[in-house]
């Protein structure tokens, strides 16, 4: 495929176009200005994964912001996926982040709606959701493919001025664990209609639970219309997996997975065990295009996951697979 | 219904103490009914004012009235134009609009809030009252058959549920706020209208909103 025939031309789009197996990892960035720790994460992910998100202010806690760690990233080499949460920034803001990002060559955006700033560092703060992150999604593409603006403004700087549009590869966030269960399946079709060219799950660790909703995915004929990436986070300890299962909502861990970790003699290596073994099995499953890796302050420990999940070396050309 | 809620007592008192006349003055509406600044708790309060004055060896005059409505310049009838004139503050316990009216209407008097404003509610339960709209000023319930994720959903999300819905509850308190979006599914199931649920809801027009600067409405047809 030549560039012009991309809807962006970025690694991740044509490692998922040509058929390969993606790996996408996650950045968090820094709570301070610290360029290094963001150069020392991307370094440690760069030749490991084919993009990783940057996250944008990350359970509402004040962050480097996706775009300016994002452009670090970029600059050691490794592909950022932006996130935008819709939490923060005006349909205003946003666009021109977008088109501030594309001119600086980010070629990979995800739309996520953001925890809630209750749970953050700036409680008092007001809350935006002036668009949510269906209509995010629905926006970049417009933005992408029409040329024009949320307002329908054309992107130019003036009438007769050429129409630079960004050229972005539109990511969303699936939860098949969250309720209402019937409705998950749905919402994956609205963010799909709306023009997501990829999705990432949310961490699975109820493979069960995840091959029902992909069942669902597949009669619906959904996994044909967007690459889904499976979202994979090593659990730490038997204690870190009952703490998530009983507080945090929206994660869903059986029982069986911290019996495992706790029989265990080494808890951590266990939890890459069963990490590894699940990316191997996403790999064989129809439907699933790629796995994210998630191992937010534990970037150490990626490069070794996708050895020994053999998912390395990463592709560097990407000739259609058949 | 506006719901409101009186504001701490050592907030109240800090705010009036230094006046010599005052007023105390409840609404006989929303903030009755809801139980935060009708006749009965001005009474309440009043005596308290009283009782914290006499403690501090201060001396407010504290005189207690009640109007149907704060809102309305035709409830403002002589006897009450007399009672707010003849006090040097007055502490509305209406709402914020109350508030701002007797401003209006009084250029002189100097009016203190008793009560925190909070949202348009409904009552679940006596002591019990709960958010159901936002006032965007372009309803859009029609699209979720009566719930609305604008006022409901902590987000205002429109095209379904964030990845914290959990057990028809909310994120943000699964305690007390319930899932907006589990609400509309459900209703949406029961009325036998799932398939409402994949249509596309593009951005709000929040131009009808406080977005647009403040608000009012003007209705020739209903003008003197
Ligand atoms: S859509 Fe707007 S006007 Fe209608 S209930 Fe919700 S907030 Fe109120
Ligand atoms: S849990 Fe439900 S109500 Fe709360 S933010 Fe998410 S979708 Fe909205």
């Amino acid at each position: 495929m030549s560039e012009e025939q991309y809807k962006s031309g970025s690694r991740l789009e044509q490692v998922l176009t040509s058929g390969n197996f993606a790996l996408t990892g996650e950045l968090g960035p820094p709570k301070s200005a610290d360029r290094e720790t963001v150069e020392k994460k991307a370094n440690l992910l760069k030749d490991s994964v084919d993009a990783a998100n940057i996250t944008d202010n990350q359970t509402a806690i004040v962050r480097m912001s996706s775009w300016g760690a994002g452009l670090i990233a970029k600059e050691c080499g490794l592909e950022p996926v932006m996130q935008i949460t819709t939490r923060d920034r005006n349909r205003l803001a946003i666009q021109s982040d977008v088109i501030g990002a594309a001119a600086m060559g980010i070629k990979n955006i995800l739309c996520i709606s953001g925890d809630h700033h209750s749970f953050g560092n700036h409680p008092t703060s007001r809350i935006v959701h002036d668009i949510d992150s269906v209509q995010l999604i629905a926006t970049l593409k417009k933005m992408r493919d029409e040329k024009k603006f949320e307002s329908g403004d054309e992107i130019r700087n003036t009438k007769k001025s050429e129409l630079i549009e960004p050229r972005i590869f539109i990511g969303a966030a699936a939860n098949p664990f969250a309720d209402p269960m019937e409705f998950r399946v749905v919402r994956l079709a609205k963010k799909i209609n709306a023009g997501a060219d990829f999705i990432q799950t949310q961490v699975i660790y109820d493979m069960e639970r995840f091959k029902k909703w992909m069942d669902e995915v597949r009669d619906q004929g959904l996994h044909e219309k967007t690459y889904i990436l499976a979202g994979i986070t090593p659990l730490k300890s038997a204690k870190m997996a009952q703490y998530m299962k009983e507080n945090v909502s929206g994660i869903a861990i059986p029982d069986h997975v911290v019996e495992r970790l706790s029989e265990a003699e080494d808890q951590k290596a266990e939890g890459i065990n069963i990490a590894v073994e699940q990316m191997q099995e996403l790999k064989n499953m129809e439907g699933i295009s790629g796995v994210h890796l998630m191992a937010i302050g534990a970037e150490k420990s990626v490069p070794g996951i996708a050895e020994q999940a053999g998912f390395l070396p990463r592709p560097t050309q990407y000739e259609k697979i058949s | 219904m506006i719901i409101a809620e009186q504001k701490p007592f050592k907030e109240i008192y800090e705010s009036v103490k230094d006046s010599e006349k005052l007023l105390v003055l409840g609404c006989g509406t929303c903030v009755t009914v809801c139980m935060a600044g009708g006749e009965k708790e001005v009474g309440v309060l009043a005596n308290q004012i009283r009782l914290a004055a006499g403690k501090d060896g201060g001396k407010i005059e504290v005189t207690e009235h009640t109007i149907t409505r704060q809102c309305d310049e035709e409830f403002f009838d002589e006897g009450a134009s007399e009672k707010i004139k003849e006090a040097d503050s007055v502490l509305s316990l209406g709402c914020g609009v109350g508030v701002q009216h007797i401003v209006q209407l009084y250029p002189d008097v100097v009016v203190r809030p008793g009560v925190n404003t909070q949202f348009y509610g409904a009552t679940l339960q006596q002591g019990i009252w709960t958010e159901r709209c936002a006032g965007c000023g372009e309803c859009v319930l029609e699209r979720f058959e009566g719930i609305c994720p604008i006022a409901r959903c902590s987000k205002s999300l429109m095209n379904g549920p964030c990845g914290g819905s959990s057990n028809g509850m909310c994120e943000v308190d699964p305690e007390n706020t319930e899932c907006a979006w589990q609400l509309i599914y459900d209703r949406m199931k029961r009325l036998n209208k799932l398939d409402k649920l994949m249509d596309y809801q593009p951005p709000k027009d929040w131009s009808h909103d406080r977005d647009g600067g403040p608000r009012s409405v003007s209705r020739e047809d209903v003008l003197f």
